[in-house]
């Protein structure tokens, strides 16, 4: 049998016990809504604007030097399985592939895009 | 029917629903966090298939970083983000027509295909597709340099992604 | 088979025994066997996680020179019951401009994600839960579901603090997970596969002994992934009240605050599975798989214990000094430890073990070394550079 199909019955355990969980609190908690209690919190005084606030373009470009370096790593993970019974070929291939991407970081690093500003 | 054949169908449902509802909602977080439930359901298609790293690869790729930056790029856009309009115009129609054409299409040329409705030989034990895709991505007879240039492509991709950063500011 | 060997396979043959009696297809029982199993040690976790609440709240208490909970029960112990109840009965508000659906469902996704882990954990020899072999990136998989509830959560109570929170807290999580996956490099290349207890069953010598530097890199993503001080700046208290779940309340926030505990007890098992040998203690484990599990469960509350010392211990630093100290230093160490490892261990193959042992932690130690040397006279300079101009100016106004 497929070993992914416990996989499947983890998620759905998973879901139920949060699922139960919260709808034992919504069963037994009081409900008397009021505009005040439903209205957004901001520290006693009343809401300005919208909660949703425009964000810095850094946040954006993380996400993206992020994104280039999870899928390097996720490259060189069957590698590293295969690493113990290969020589020193695969060793400096994939020196190199880290290294080719070291550069991109340290671009990223000299051109101030590593800076919070 | 197997029990194999009945998850597929309703993963595919799902994924076909969810993939639906991301051309059709209106607010485009929604729409971003219905492509996430597509992606989760293609990567229960790898599970289902005995693709574990594929899957997993799926979820941490796409869920983790692609649908992360897609959910950053909608709040930097903020007000464009807001609903206006409606989700089709009124060529709806005529995409329609031609999806189900591509796809009928697609169909019928594969179906005359002798692989298309071979099964596939049984995985056989102690087969590890990890251990397999290693191999090939090391040796010197595999795909050495694919994987060599995939770095160049991150590279590039990186590179590019600063550039245009650094050029708006 | 004798129970205390193998409880789980009596229990289980004996539950398919009796619902194949009662004329089901076996396969249906297998899964519905399995199905009992897995509520089962999800309940047990759960139970566990009450617990945490506990050890937390004395934890804190004794760091901060307090006594902590002790009125209910001996030594407070049933203050976590208390706590729980006083969850349940509250009030489950949602925010006018909040929206509904993602709301609801952002905190089942946050303690889903943790819980789900515990399918790659390996409790005992004989129970590995589901054996995958690509357990290592399973783990990172599972935080990404984690990291998006918290987006989830944070867009949709439609708050500004929410929303900033959510934010700051997802860019930790996604930084610190590059540095996480390279030093989940090295366990897979020294046990020579990412499934979990392959490379627990590889450790003939706890993992820490050949790469210390990996352990501590780990430990500090786990951290941050976790978003406990010091990379707490979702929360951070002082300027966002309380982050991302500022608007939750009763059991949703509870599902938070519960499942984040949980998670860092998991990630004190990963770090002790990745280094230290999770459930092996010199042949104990193999006594009895009830010690193993004992084993693991006191290992994985080292880990938890030493999270818990660093969040009390270290205060919290600014999202620029965060994410500077990330890309500028933890992932370029990290990379070249990978580079370091990987050249050491084809290098030393075949050595006799006291060198190949010899040879890695000297590796480790150099490169620990070279790089905090860098950092060292990186930082002097910049303590120059910033420091210099401001003497000029208080000598003027003199």
């Amino acid at each position: 049998m497929n070993e992914w199909l416990y996989v499947g019955l983890f998620f759905i355990v998973g879901l139920i016990i949060p699922v139960g969980a919260i709808g034992i609190g919504f069963l037994l908690g009081p409900k008397k809504p009021n505009p005040i209690k439903q209205s957004t919190y901001e520290c006693g005084i009343e809401p300005v604007g919208e909660g949703w606030v425009q964000f810095k373009a850094q946040y954006y470009i993380f996400a993206l030097v992020f994104l280039v370096f999870d899928v390097e790593s996720i490259f060189l993970f069957p590698w590293a399985v295969r690493l113990g019974q290969l020589g020193m070929f695969a060793v400096v291939e994939g020196i190199i592939f880290i290294l080719i991407l070291v550069a991109g970081l340290v671009y990223t690093w000299r051109k101030g895009m590593l800076e919070w500003a | 029917m197997t029990g194999e054949q009945i998850f597929f169908l309703i993963v595919g449902i799902v994924t076909l629903i969810s993939g639906l509802m991301v051309v059709t909602v209106r607010n485009l977080i929604h729409a971003a966090l219905w492509l996430v439930a597509t992606l989760f359901g293609v990567a229960m298609i790898y599970a289902i298939l005995n693709a574990g790293f594929l899957a997993v690869v799926q979820v941490v790729v796409y869920i983790g970083a692609i649908a992360i930056l897609f959910i950053f790029a909608v709040m930097l856009t903020r007000r464009q983000a807001a609903e206006t309009g409606a989700s089709v115009n009124s060529n709806w129609w005529l995409g329609a027509i031609a999806a189900v054409a591509t796809f009928a299409g697609l169909f019928f040329l594969l179906k005359s295909w002798s692989g298309f409705s071979k099964t596939a030989a049984a995985i056989p034990s102690g087969f590890d597709a990890v251990n397999q895709l290693g191999d090939a991505l090391t040796s010197a007879n595999g795909y050495v340099l694919p994987f060599e240039v995939a770095s160049v492509l991150l590279l590039a991709a990186l590179v590019g992604a600063v550039y245009l950063a650094f050029n708006k500011k | 088979m004798n129970f205390w060997n193998d409880p789980l396979k009596v229990a289980a043959d004996w539950l398919t025994g009796i619902f194949t009696g009662w004329g089901m297809n076996t396969v249906v029982a297998n899964v519905l066997v399995a199905f009992l199993g897995i509520l089962m040690l999800i309940t047990i976790l759960m139970v566990i996680d009450i617990f945490l609440v506990w050890i937390e709240r004395k934890v804190v208490a004794r760091f901060q020179d307090r006594i902590g909970p002790n009125r209910l029960g001996p030594f407070g112990l049933i203050q976590p019951f208390a706590d729980i109840i006083k969850l349940m009965i509250k009030e489950d508000t949602t925010p006018d401009h909040a929206d509904k659906f993602v709301y609801n469902i952002a905190p089942m996704l946050s303690m889903m994600s943790v819980l789900i882990l515990w399918a790659v954990v390996p409790l005992a020899p004989v129970m590995l839960g589901v054996d995958l072999n690509i357990g290592a990136l399973f783990i990172i998989a599972a935080g990404s579901i984690g990291t998006l509830s918290i987006i989830m959560a944070g867009w949709s109570s439609n708050n500004k603090f929410s929303v900033i929170g959510a934010f700051r807290q997802v860019a930790v999580m996604v930084s610190f997970e590059v540095p996480m996956l390279a030093v989940l490099l090295i366990p897979t290349i020294f046990a020579g596969s990412m499934g979990i207890n392959a490379i627990i069953q590889s450790q003939n010598i706890w993992f820490v002994w050949l790469s210390p530097l990996a352990a501590v890199i780990f430990m500090i993503a786990a951290i941050a992934e976790l978003g406990r001080a010091p990379f707490d700046l979702a929360e951070g208290e002082s300027e966002l009240v309380s982050g991302y779940n500022i608007e939750y309340s009763g059991m949703k926030f509870g599902m938070f605050y519960a499942g984040e505990l949980l998670h860092a007890f998991t990630f004190g098992g990963f770090w002790s599975i990745m280094f230290f040998g999770g459930y092996r203690f010199f042949g104990l484990e193999l006594v009895s798989p009830f010690l193993a599990i004992a084993i693991i469960l006191f290992k994985a509350m080292v880990g938890y214990w030493i999270i818990m010392w660093v969040k009390y211990t270290v205060m919290r630093i600014r999202i620029d000094q965060m994410l500077a100290f990330n890309w500028k230093f933890l992932t370029p160490v990290a990379f070249v430890l990978v580079m370091v490892t990987a050249l050491m261990n084809t290098l030393l193959r075949g050595a006799p073990s006291w060198l190949f042992i010899t040879g890695m932690l000297l590796s480790n130690v150099i490169v620990a070394w070279v790089s905090l040397e860098i950092v060292r006279s990186v930082s002097r300079k910049e303590r120059e550079r910033v420091e210099g101009p401001k003497q000029v100016v208080a000598e003027a106004h003199h």
